[in-house]
């Protein structure tokens, strides 16, 4: 990856009210140039419109944008070094395949020639070679988002950015796609800049992810960063699954923290979380770092706990739920306190998903590593 | 959706009271007229259906075709001036908040509440000698004179008004206030429909706002273009009434010749040939627009 540290983008304390509603409220975040940056949140989370606002279709109702470190307040959308590719595509209807990606230079009075050879190799990057002719209603949706890609891609902007770039698509689509996008940013080096509301589109192809939540930033990180360092309940629940306990931090040593948690039990780590001590903090536990106990062999999986204090890290319950999904099963357990955890199990071997049924009294333990505090 | 092929009865059971509707009513009525374009007076109300092609043949003298070129031309700026007028509206209306639009259409169609009759008049009350368009344009020109008065100058001699009514002028203008709503509702429909990020992605890519115009606005409204063309075009072809009341003697357009031949002239037969020349030619208008819009679909 061509990634550099210097700033592309920079957003600087940027707020965006329509009316009493304030859909981006004081953003600050730089993108640099040569990533592929996403904006993940819920849908009216205010991603679209801050992307939105670095196109220039809407305006900063407070604080400014800079692109290459040149203030955008000014600057309407068509003189802007950047280039979206809209939800719906929007590829024109009434022109052919080479007229729609050719449309941006044509309109710039770049010379025919020049057109020409741009045109083609931007369908022979987004692999449409040989679909010169066809109009957009004779093309698929995947077709039509090829389109729209080479369309913004032969302008050479500083920056691409992408409105929900696979939603429209169907799942094996669109996880190609995934691979594709990719795939493509690290060929053209240029800045992609995408909004979605998926999280594995984020987990898979961002270099870094700022997570939105209600006009905010509530994380900024790397994808991994975000799935195992999540920094509040908000980020740990909205990428992938958790459990989640309220508990009190009993210990809060460098190398070491417990937390009393009344659903779950004691739960111990083997890092420190500079908490408050006494304070009131969560517990997330993702549910593939929890290990089921089967019954038999509980004695070789409990002496892996063996880096907890005893009575730590460890939990009992009734399976009340089960879904088998192939390469996993996940297992819904009513704790002894009532709070239902999430446990999945993989399918290592063909028969894994018999060892357990509903109604089975289970045990299982987590790893001093695995559980994260959670502050706020 | 069913065929009615499959279910005839209950598509006989629809279609019988309209199909006979249409039929005593238009069919009929039209056929007679028909008849009549070929045949004589055999007295003072007696028509004798002769087959002759007279009527048709004094149809076509100068006289005749002059003001039906004439009627095509009013009737062809009328459109264009809709369109132009139009355009720009029913882009606003597009555009508006959703919550203002239903009221900005309803302002559009309000006129329709109102007779057609009732509202010439109140467009001529309007543009008469001393109607408020000629003591408005009176008021600024007053305005002038003090205005010279203040920095020294001559003032302007009196104002005097201005003739606006019964010229060619106040028909196109007649025709155009008429006309304008059956222009701007299928243009906004065109342009409701049209997908709005089309639009940005023209500025996006670095169209300014009149190449976007040109470049997609236009070309994916001419489906609602042509349809407000077609229907704003063949009515004011056939306009009688504003010419009647609005324009002038030399203003008259083929509608007022054909109520002539019914009425004063007294000349049935004649009166029904120019009609349906007028008709032969709407005919061709359509003709030549869904041929046109065949084209377009094979083009696809």
């Amino acid at each position: 990856m061509t990634e550099t540290k210097e700033p592309i983008i920079q957003i600087r304390n940027v707020s965006k009210r329509f009316g009493k509603v304030t859909a981006v409220d004081n953003i600050s975040l730089d993108i640099r140039a040569g990533e592929f940056f996403v904006l993940l949140g819920p849908s009216g989370c205010g991603k679209t419109t801050l992307l939105r606002m670095i196109a220039g279709f809407e305006l900063p109702t407070e604080g400014q944008i800079l692109i290459d470190g040149q203030d955008m307040s000014l600057v309407p959308p068509n003189k802007r070094p950047v280039n979206m590719v809209f939800q719906s595509y929007a590829v024109f209807p009434h022109m052919n395949v080479t007229e729609n990606v050719g449309y941006g230079l044509r309109i710039s009075g770049v010379s025919k020639g020049e057109i020409r050879d741009r045109v083609a190799e931007a369908l022979e990057l987004v692999k449409l070679g040989g679909f010169e002719d066809r109009m957009p209603d004779q093309m698929s949706g995947g077709q039509r988002q090829r389109v729209a890609l080479a369309r913004s891609l032969v302008m050479r902007p500083k920056v691409l950015l992408l409105d929900e770039p696979l939603s429209a698509l169907d799942a094996k689509l669109r996880a190609q796609m995934q691979f594709e996008l990719a795939d493509l940013q690290d060929k053209v080096g240029i800045t992609f800049v995408t909004v979605t509301h998926d999280q594995d589109e984020a987990l898979s192809m961002a270099s870094r992810v700022a997570v939105i939540n209600k006009g905010e930033v509530a994380q900024l990180a790397p994808p991994s960063d975000l799935y195992e360092y999540p920094a509040n309940r908000f980020v740990a629940d909205f990428v992938g699954s958790v459990n989640i306990f309220e508990g009190t931090l009993t210990l809060d040593e460098p190398d070491k923290a417990a937390v009393d948690c009344p659903g779950l039990g004691k739960v111990y780590l083997n890092h420190g979380v500079t908490g408050p001590h006494g304070a009131n903090v969560w517990i997330a536990l993702r549910p593939e770092k929890i290990y089921l106990h089967v019954p038999g062999e509980g004695k070789a999986v409990r002496a892996a706990a063996q880096d907890a204090p005893d009575g730590h890290n460890l939990a009992r319950g009734t399976i009340k739920g089960m879904s088998y999904l192939g390469d996993i099963t996940l297992y819904d357990i009513q704790l002894e306190g009532g709070q239902i955890i999430r446990v999945s199990r993989p399918n290592l071997s063909r028969h894994d998903q018999e060892d357990f049924t509903w109604d089975d009294k289970v045990s299982m333990h987590w790893r001093a590593d695995s559980p994260v505090v959670l502050l706020s | 959706m069913q065929d009615w092929e499959s279910q005839k009865k209950p598509f006989a059971a629809v279609a019988t009271a309209p199909v006979f509707w249409l039929a005593l009513f238009f069919i009929a009525p039209m056929t007679i007229v028909w008849l009549y374009s070929f045949g004589q007076n055999a007295g003072p109300a007696d028509i004798d259906i002769s087959g002759t092609l007279d009527n048709y043949k004094r149809a076509t003298e100068w006289l005749y075709l002059s003001i039906f070129l004439k009627s095509l031309a009013v009737a062809a700026l009328t459109t264009l001036i809709c369109l132009i007028v139009g355009f720009p509206v029913a882009m606003a209306i597009t555009f508006a908040a959703p919550k203002w639009r239903p009221w900005l259409l309803l302002g559009i169609m309000l006129p329709f509440w109102t007779n057609l009759l009732i509202r010439t008049y109140a467009l001529m009350a309007l543009m008469g000698t001393n109607g408020y368009m000629n003591k408005g344009l009176g008021g600024l020109w007053e305005g002038a004179s003090w205005l010279r008065t203040l920095v020294g100058m001559q003032p302007l001699e009196a104002w005097t008004p201005v003739q606006l009514l019964y010229n060619n002028f106040a028909v196109v203008f007649g025709l155009v206030y008429v006309h304008l709503p059956f222009m701007v509702l299928p243009l906004y429909s065109a342009l409701d429909r049209l997908d709005k990020s089309l639009i940005e992605a023209s500025l996006d890519l670095g169209a300014g706002h009149f190449k976007t115009f040109m470049q997609v606005v236009v070309p994916l409204a001419a489906p609602g273009i042509v349809a407000g063309v077609m229907i704003t075009l063949i009515p004011a072809l056939g306009a009688y009434l504003t010419p009647d009341l609005m324009g002038g003697t030399d203003s008259q357009m083929i509608a007022n010749v054909i109520e002539r031949q019914f009425k004063r002239a007294n000349d049935w037969p004649f009166g029904a040939a120019l009609s349906f020349l007028l008709i032969y030619a709407m005919f061709i208008l359509i003709a030549l627009q869904s041929m046109r819009s065949n084209k377009v679909k094979e083009a696809r």
